[in-house]
C-alpha cells in the first residue's frame, strides 16, 4: 500500500516536472559594451537599458506584435475621446528596499523625475496636462489634446518606474543610490565588478509567484567580438544579445551544437538604418542626387553579402514592423543607369563626396566600403572618412559631413521614433538624433503633426501613408535596411524572447532545462 | 650621498615632467572631436538641447577651457584624480580596482620575458652555430613577428577551445565563489595564457639582445685575457661575458617595465582581464575627460619611476656609471 502510494506520486512529480518550467539555475549574458550607469531613469543607452530593464519595470510591457501587456499596471481604460489613460497597479508590489510601490512613484517617476532627465519621454509628456492618483493603486494621465501612440509610452526603457522614498527632493544625477539601483523588477542588483561582469539575484519579494525562474544572470563584459565568439563555443556564456558578434560568426555558431537563434526581441526598437544626406549644402542638396544614390546602390547584395543575410531592404522611412508602415510607395531598385541619368541631369560635376561610416565595428566598416563602390560605379567621387564614435557623433551633430551612416530605434509608433528626423522643429544643432540631414517640408509637418494628434485609427494611417510617399521621392536621407541582430543562445534556455524587446525586460520568464 | 643627490634631483624634475604631461594631455584630450556630454547623449539614442546641457554643466564642461584647466591642474598638485561622472566614482577609485590586475599581468610577462629570453640568449650564444642557436633563433624570430592579437587569439582557440586545459577569459571564475589557496590557483590559471602571450614579443627581443651582446663582448680583450688566465668556461661566461652584456638588457628591461601600466591594452581586451589599459581605452572612446587623464598620469609616473630605477641599476651592474655622474 505504501509502495503504491509512493509511486502514485512519483509519477504524479513527473508529470508535472514535464510541463511546469524548472526553477533555478544561472544565465551568462554578455553585455557589450560595459554600460556606464545602471540607473535607467539617468541613462538609456543600450547595454544599461538591457540590464536595467530587468532591475526596473514600466507599467505596461509589448508582445512581439507590439499589443500592450501588464507590467507594472494589472489593467488599463482609455477614455473614448482619447484624453484620459487610467491605470490599476498590481496588488503588492514592493521596491527592492521593502517599501510599497505606490501610485505616488507613478507620479513622481513622470512627472518629476523623468521629465528632467529623460529627453525622449520628455517629448511625449508635453501632451500630459495632470496625473492623478484618487488612491494607492489607481493612476490616471489627462491629456491636454489626442496623443496617438501615448500607449506606447510606458515601457520600461521609455517610462522605467523610479522610487519617490530614494529621490524625492534629491539632487537626482549625484544620488548616492545610483551604484546600487532600486527596482521593483524580479532581479535585483547585488555586485558590478567593472570590468568583468554585473551580477543580479532573483527578487524572492517579486509580486507574480513563481517568478522570476532563475537563481541569478552574470551580465558578463567581453570587450573582444572575437573573443565573445569563443565565450559562446566554450560554454562560457548562454547568451549573446543581437550585435556582440559579428554576422559571419552568427552564421558560423548558429551552426553549433546546441545553438538556438532567434530574430525576434527587437519589434518594438525596430532598429532602421539608413544615410543623412546633407539637404543644406553640395551634391546631396539636390534631389535628383539624392535619388540617384537610391539607385546607385544594390541594397539588396548589401543585406545578403555585408550583413550575411540578417536584415531586409528598407521601404521608406517606417520600419515594417513599426506601425501604420506602407510598401505602397516609390521602389528604388538597384538601377545604376538611371542613377547616371539622374546626375547627368543635375549636372553633377564630379565633387567629391564625403562618406562617415559608423564605427560600430567590421561590419560597419564594410558596408560603407560597399556604398562607396557602388557610388563610385555611377561616377559619384567618394571618400570614406573614418573616425570613433565620438567624432561621429560631433561630426553628425554639427552638420559636418555630406553622407554619414545613421540608425535609429522607432518604438512602435511613427511620432514616437520617426517624425523627429523630418520634422523642421526638429532642426537644431548638438543633436545626432533630430532632424540631422535639414529637410524641410512645412506640408508634411502640418500632416505629421496631424497624425499624432489624433487617436482614430484610420485617419492616422491615411496620413501616414501619404507623408511616407512623399519622402520617399524627396529622399530627404537615403534608406539602407531594416537591420536584424539576432539572438544567439543556448537550446536549453526557454521562453528566452517573449516581449519586443526581447532581452530587454524579457528574463524574468526565462528558464533553463536541465 | 652622490646617489641620494641623484635621485633627488631626478625626482624633482620628475614632478615638473608629470605636470607637463598634465597639461599637454589636458589640450590634446580636449582637442579630439566630442565631448563626454555629446558621447552620453548620443548613446542615449535622443538627446534634447536641454539633456545635453545639464550633462555639460553637471560635468563642468560650461565653464571657460582656463578655467577648466586651472580646475585639473590645482586638483592633480593636491593629488587628486578628479570624478568620473560616465562612471559615477572618482577616478582614484577606478584606478585603484583596476591596476592590480594589470600589474599582476604585465609584471608576470615581465619576469617570464626577461628570465626566459635572457636564459635562451645565453645559451644560444654560447652554442653558437649549433642547431640549439639555430632553433632558439628561429623561434624568437617567429615570436617577434607574429602579431600579439592573433597569438592571443590563436592561444585561446588551442588551449581553451580545443584541448580545454586552461580558461580563456577573464582574471578568475566569475560566481565560482573560491576563497583563499583556491582563489590564488584560480587566478593564476586565468593568468596563464594571457602573460604568456604578453611575454611572447619581450622575450624573443631580450633573447635575441642577449645573444648578440654576449656574442661581442666575447670578442673582447678582456674575454681573452680572462681565458690567457686559464679561468674555466663556465666562470668567464657568466662573470666577464654576461655582466658586461645585460647592459643593454637591462636599458630594454626599464623600457618593457615602464610599460607596465599602460602597455596591455590589447592583450586585455582579447582576454577580457579587467585591467587598466581597457579602462584607458574605453574612457577614450567615451571623452571620459579625468578617467583618461588620471590613467595617463599614473602611467607617466611609472615610466619616469622605472627609469629612475634603470638608472640605479646601472650603477649597481656597472660600478663605473655611478663613478661618472
Amino acid at each position: 500500500m505504501k509502495l503504491k502510494i509512493t509511486t502514485a506520486l512519483a509519477t504524479a512529480l513527473l508529470a508535472q516536472g514535464a510541463f511546469a518550467q524548472e526553477q533555478g539555475g544561472r544565465l551568462d549574458v554578455v553585455v557589450q559594451p560595459e554600460p556606464p550607469s545602471l540607473m535607467l531613469g539617468l541613462v538609456q543607452n543600450g547595454p544599461t537599458q538591457m540590464i536595467a530593464g530587468e532591475i526596473y519595470e514600466g507599467l505596461l510591457r509589448y508582445d512581439t506584435d507590439l499589443n500592450p501587456m501588464p507590467g507594472l499596471a494589472e489593467s488599463w481604460e482609455i477614455s473614448e475621446d482619447g484624453m484620459s489613460y487610467t491605470f490599476t497597479l498590481h496588488e503588492g508590489v514592493l521596491w527592492h528596499d521593502g517599501e510599497p510601490f505606490t501610485s505616488a512613484d507613478v507620479k513622481f517617476s513622470a512627472d518629476v523625475f523623468l521629465r528632467e532627465t529623460h529627453p525622449r519621454l520628455r517629448a511625449s509628456l508635453e501632451y500630459v496636462e495632470s496625473i492623478e492618483t484618487p488612491d494607492d493603486r489607481t493612476v490616471i494621465f489627462n491629456l491636454s489634446e489626442p496623443f496617438g501612440p501615448f500607449i506606447s509610452v510606458f515601457e520600461v526603457g521609455t517610462m522605467p518606474m523610479i522610487p519617490a522614498h530614494i529621490y524625492e527632493g534629491t539632487d537626482f544625477a549625484n544620488n548616492d543610490a545610483n551604484n546600487t539601483p532600486i527596482g521593483t523588477g524580479a532581479f535585483k542588483f547585488e555586485s558590478w565588478e567593472r570590468g568583468s561582469f554585473i551580477h543580479l539575484v532573483a527578487n524572492e519579494d517579486y509580486y507574480i509567484d513563481d517568478l522570476p525562474h532563475l537563481d541569478e544572470i552574470y551580465y558578463r563584459v567581453i570587450p573582444d567580438a572575437a573573443s565573445r565568439a569563443v565565450a559562446f563555443e566554450t560554454g562560457e556564456v548562454d547568451v549573446l544579445p543581437g550585435g556582440s558578434v559579428e554576422n559571419w560568426d552568427v552564421a558560423r555558431l548558429s551552426e553549433g551544437d546546441n545553438a538556438c537563434v532567434t530574430s525576434e526581441g527587437w519589434e518594438f526598437f525596430a532598429p532602421h538604418a539608413w544615410m543623412w544626406l546633407n539637404n543644406r549644402e553640395g551634391p546631396t542638396s539636390d534631389v535628383r542626387f539624392r535619388q540617384a544614390v537610391m539607385y546607385a546602390m544594390d541594397r539588396q547584395f548589401m543585406v545578403d553579402v555585408v550583413w550575411n543575410g540578417f536584415g531586409k531592404v528598407a521601404t521608406g522611412p517606417v520600419s515594417s514592423s513599426t506601425n501604420f508602415y506602407t510598401d505602397d510607395v516609390t521602389q528604388y531598385e538597384y538601377d545604376p543607369d538611371r542613377a547616371r541619368e539622374l546626375l547627368e541631369e543635375m549636372g553633377y560635376d564630379g565633387a567629391p563626396v564625403r562618406l562617415l561610416p559608423l564605427p560600430y565595428g567590421e561590419t560597419w566598416q564594410r558596408w560603407a566600403e560597399a556604398v562607396r563602390q557602388n557610388l563610385q560605379e555611377v561616377g559619384i567621387n567618394t571618400e570614406i572618412e573614418a573616425t570613433d564614435v565620438a567624432g561621429w557623433n560631433e561630426a553628425t551633430a554639427q552638420w559636418d559631413y555630406d553622407i554619414a551612416f545613421t540608425y535609429l530605434y522607432q518604438y512602435g509608433d511613427p511620432a514616437l521614433g520617426v517624425s523627429r528626423t523630418y520634422t523642421m522643429d526638429q532642426i537644431e544643432r548638438g543633436s545626432p538624433w533630430n532632424n540631422v540631414e535639414g529637410y524641410e517640408n512645412p506640408e508634411l509637418d502640418e500632416k505629421w503633426a496631424a497624425a499624432a494628434g489624433t487617436a482614430d485609427t484610420e485617419e492616422r494611417q491615411r496620413l501616414y501613408t501619404e507623408i511616407q510617399q512623399e519622402l520617399v521621392d524627396d529622399v530627404p536621407v537615403a534608406w539602407l535596411q531594416e537591420l536584424d541582430f539576432p539572438t544567439i543562445y543556448n537550446c536549453n534556455v526557454q521562453n528566452l524572447v517573449t516581449t519586443g524587446i526581447g532581452l530587454n525586460d524579457g528574463l524574468r520568464d526565462a528558464w533553463i532545462e536541465e | 650621498m652622490v646617489i641620494l643627490t641623484a635621485i633627488l634631483s631626478r625626482l624633482a624634475k620628475a614632478i615638473l615632467t608629470l605636470l607637463a604631461i598634465a597639461v599637454l594631455n589636458f589640450f590634446l584630450i580636449h582637442a579630439a572631436p566630442g565631448d563626454p556630454a555629446a558621447v552620453l547623449a548620443g548613446e542615449a539614442g535622443a538627446a534634447d538641447p536641454q539633456f545635453i546641457a545639464q550633462l555639460r554643466e553637471r560635468f563642468g564642461l560650461d565653464q571657460p577651457f582656463h578655467v577648466q584647466l586651472w580646475t585639473y591642474v590645482s586638483n592633480v598638485l593636491t593629488l587628486d584624480l578628479g570624478y568620473s561622472f560616465r562612471q559615477d566614482a572618482p577616478v582614484s577609485q577606478l584606478i585603484a580596482d583596476r591596476l592590480p590586475a594589470t600589474l599582476l599581468l604585465t609584471a608576470t610577462a615581465f619576469v617570464i620575458s626577461l628570465t626566459l629570453g635572457t636564459a635562451f640568449g645565453v645559451l644560444a650564444a654560447s652554442q653558437r652555430g649549433r642547431p640549439a642557436d639555430s632553433l632558439i633563433t628561429t623561434f624568437a624570430l617567429l615570436f617577434y613577428a607574429t602579431p600579439l592579437y592573433w597569438a592571443a587569439l590563436m592561444a585561446i582557440l588551442v588551449f581553451s577551445v580545443q584541448l580545454g586545459w586552461l580558461p580563456g577569459f577573464g582574471f578568475e571564475t566569475v560566481g565560482g565563489g573560491y576563497g583563499g589557496l583556491e582563489r590564488v590557483l584560480d587566478v593564476a590559471r586565468h593568468l596563464v595564457l594571457p602573460a604568456l602571450t604578453l611575454g611572447l614579443f619581450f622575450m624573443a627581443v631580450y633573447m635575441r639582445l642577449t645573444r648578440s651582446s654576449m656574442l661581442e663582448v666575447a670578442q673582447m680583450d678582456f674575454v681573452k685575457t680572462a681565458r690567457a688566465k686559464g679561468l674555466r668556461g663556465s666562470v668567464i661566461q657568466r662573470r666577464h661575458i654576461l655582466r658586461n652584456a645585460l647592459l643593454p638588457v637591462v636599458t630594454l628591461a626599464g623600457l618593457q617595465a615602464g610599460q607596465l601600466v599602460g602597455g596591455a591594452v590589447l592583450t586585455e581586451t582579447v582576454f577580457a582581464w579587467p585591467g587598466i589599459g581597457r579602462l584607458m581605452f574605453e574612457s577614450l572612446e567615451a571623452r571620459d575627460y579625468n578617467t583618461i587623464l588620471g590613467v595617463f598620469i599614473v602611467s607617466a609616473a611609472m615610466v619616469i619611476l622605472f627609469n629612475i630605477a634603470t638608472d640605479l641599476i646601472y650603477r649597481l651592474i656597472d660600478p663605473r656609471i655611478g663613478a661618472k655622474a
